[in-house]
């Protein structure tokens, strides 16, 4: 056990947890938007692998990673549009529904690989990018100024969605849509077009999740890849509370015991290593049950919105 | 009058049983052009999909082996969505059920074969209700969303698995010879389901789940616990009302989809494979949500409805063998379906709220 507190070990621990935690930012963000204005999008995990799968194959095709990310959001668009008209347009029940959206993700995604790669093969994705001056801080710079770009996206979106849903008007009406959806349609907000944005607009962020594991931390795509990432995503959102910066912590404490797991796996510490691949999933639900404050739900969390209704 | 009245709410029953049937057509014809795109002759794929799944003997019986599972996973799903709990569990209390079914029936092999092989069976199913029940008592108790912590509990149930296949459930022999395949010894003979046709994999577990669908059919409408499930999940608050013990109720439903699928992972092990392996479940927790909700979550609509998925997947091995395109649209349809099942509803909503306000 002792391996495991030296300076160098915490360190790579540290990054690597940093870097890790860029999928569930993404994603997690993304889905905060669709629940606080009402949808409970289940199908996250089916969205990033194929965003995972379409960042890849266009970044590997065209020889270009942003082009890949492009695709992955729009096609992270797409997916949540289906979503959109399913659950909003259509009323269905949204775990269901989010399942359903899953499983096609999944087939589809290992379909499009089966039939378009065919083998596992690697990309040179997005490289890291050193910001000068505050990477050469000892210890802290390597630690958090040495990422690639979507590693920063991915913890800037935080404050900036946090601003967004609290400060401007379009926040208010997200969150009108989703606490209360008939004062907010009285008051002319058009509850079913918020909606729409919102769960566009957290497939978009899955999509973009999904890429930044197949072009930006693994550069490779596998079937299945994502393996559960997404729908704890969707278990981060009620652990943060509805909040970005919620979330964000989540992320930070999922993304740290999974590096900490893979560090006990590296040092051949004897754990068994499925107990240790176990663990982020026995926390999830210690987390949704003991740290989750219900009372910030938003009120019309998976009701669907028609005019009229009492 | 009373006599068009009684002829219209047939039809608008009839509609409404028939309507969640357009899902599967509609599904596959986004299938066809998706089969046209990558090169295929849909009429050939489904042609070998349909032949593989039920044009003979062979096709029939291993339609029939993978409905048994759909069908017992889907009775859970029935009972849970009537309750107005979603249990996405299913996977992983298969692995949970074949686990216990194995350590029992290779722990106590000596034991005479009409004591083990229902205790088998029998702890398997309760083994799936703990791990159903887990989830159920975290959300009576602390309102845990049951989805998510189903979830979770299927990913927990995989590693636990390839643990014990790893570790202290591993073939003796697969050590000896250094092999390694992650798999248990063989189940002793007493305890494998009897074979229903020579020279094929139909077992009694067929059998057991059709006589299941009907006993969860009279439970679910005939007796009061039933009644109170599908109270809850009519609506919560009428039933609170009415002095019902939502939470409880919700556990329970919980506990008993845990239970069917645990069922289910008991009987594929003791039924097929004769061992416990990795992927056991391959997929059975998820098809049988949506041979369920196929069924209308109805235990009886569940019978075909497994049967026709069970076919499916059958039909997809075959459609990949003969047309080179792999099974994965399946899955990828699978999707389509419970999108568009769900979807539907919305036809039944708005007829029940047309017939409130004008009857």
């Amino acid at each position: 056990m002792d391996e495991l507190f030296k300076l160098p070990v915490l360190l790579g621990i540290l990054y690597s947890g940093i870097r890790l935690a860029t999928p569930y930012l993404f994603a997690a963000v993304g889905e905060t938007f669709a629940q606080r204005s009402g949808v409970l999008n289940l199908g996250v995990e089916g969205i990033m692998l194929m965003g995972a799968y379409s960042g890849f194959y266009v970044g590997m095709k065209s020889g270009n990673v942003w082009l890949g990310l492009l695709a992955a959001a729009l096609v992270g668009i797409l997916m949540g549009l289906l979503m959109s008209v399913i659950s909003i347009t259509m009323q269905a029940e949204q775990g269901i529904s989010g399942i359903g959206l899953h499983l096609f993700g999944l087939g589809l995604s290992s379909l499009l690989f089966k039939t378009t790669l065919g083998s596992v093969e690697s990309i040179n994705g997005f490289k890291p990018v050193r910001i000068p001056i505050l990477a050469d801080i000892p210890y802290v710079g390597e630690v958090l100024f040495n990422h690639n770009l979507l590693v920063y996206a991915a913890f800037l979106l935080v404050p900036l969605s946090a601003w967004f849903l609290s400060k401007t008007t379009f926040g208010l009406k997200i969150r009108a849509v989703g606490q209360n959806p008939q004062a907010a349609d009285t008051l002319g907000v058009n509850v079913i077009a918020v909606r729409y944005f919102c769960v566009c607009l957290g497939g978009m962020l899955a999509g973009i999740a999904g890429a930044s594991l197949s072009i930006a931390l693994i550069n490779l795509f596998q079937e299945n890849m994502t393996n559960g990432m997404g729908f704890i995503a969707v278990a981060l959102v009620y652990f943060g509370g509805w909040k970005p910066y919620g979330v964000l912590a989540g992320a930070l404490l999922f993304s740290f015991v999974n590096a900490f797991q893979l560090w006990v796996q590296v040092l051949g510490i004897k754990i068994p290593s499925d107990f240790a691949i176990m663990m982020p999933y026995v926390l999830t639900i210690l987390a949704l049950a003991f740290a989750t404050k219900r009372a910030q739900q938003p009120a019309a969390l998976t009701k669907p919105f028609e005019r009229g209704e009492n | 009058m009373a006599d068009r009245a009684g002829v219209k709410r047939v039809v608008n029953r009839t509609v409404e049983a028939l309507l969640p049937l357009l899902a599967v057509p509609v599904a596959f014809l986004i299938g066809a052009v998706m089969l046209a795109a990558l090169g295929a002759n849909p009429l050939e794929a489904y042609g070998a999909m349909l032949q593989g799944a039920f044009g003979d003997k062979s096709g029939i019986t291993q339609t029939l082996v993978k409905a048994t599972p759909l069908l017992l996973v889907g009775l859970g799903v029935c009972i849970a969505f009537r309750g107005g709990v979603i249990n996405i569990g299913g996977e992983g209390q298969i692995i949970i059920g074949a686990l216990g079914a194995t350590a029992l029936s290779i722990g106590f092999r000596d034991m005479p074969g009409w004591f083990l092989l229902p205790m088998s069976l029998i702890i398997g199913a309760l083994a799936g209700a703990v791990w159903g029940g887990i989830p159920g008592v975290l959300k009576a108790k602390l309102g845990v969303n049951e989805i998510l912590s189903t979830v979770m509990m299927n990913a927990i149930a995989v590693q636990f698995s390839n643990y014990l296949l790893r570790g202290p459930m591993i073939d003796p022999k697969e050590i000896e010879q250094g092999t390694r395949i992650a798999q248990s010894a063989l189940l002793p003979k007493s305890v494998w389901l009897t074979r229903l046709v020579p020279q094929t994999l139909l077992h009694s577990g067929a059998i057991l789940a059709l006589i299941l669908a009907v006993l969860v059919y009279i439970f679910l409408w005939r007796t009061t616990i039933g009644y109170r499930i599908r109270a809850v999940g009519l609506n919560r608050d009428a039933a609170r009302y009415a002095g019902i013990r939502v939470p409880f109720y919700q556990a329970l439903a919980l506990i008993l989809g845990g239970g069917f699928a645990g069922l289910a992972g008991a009987v594929e092990v003791m039924g097929v494979q004769h061992r416990m392996m990795e992927n056991l479940a391959s997929g059975y927790g998820f098809s049988g949500i949506v041979a369920a909700l196929f069924g209308s979550l109805h235990p009886l609509g569940s019978i075909p409805a497994s049967v026709l998925f069970g076919g499916l997947l059958v039909g997809a091995d075959k459609m990949q063998r003969a047309v080179q395109v792999p099974s994965s649209l399946i899955d990828a349809l699978l999707g389509l379906v419970v999108l568009f099942v769900v979807g539907s509803q919305i036809w039944s909503r708005w007829r029940a709220r047309r017939r409130e306000t004008h009857g």
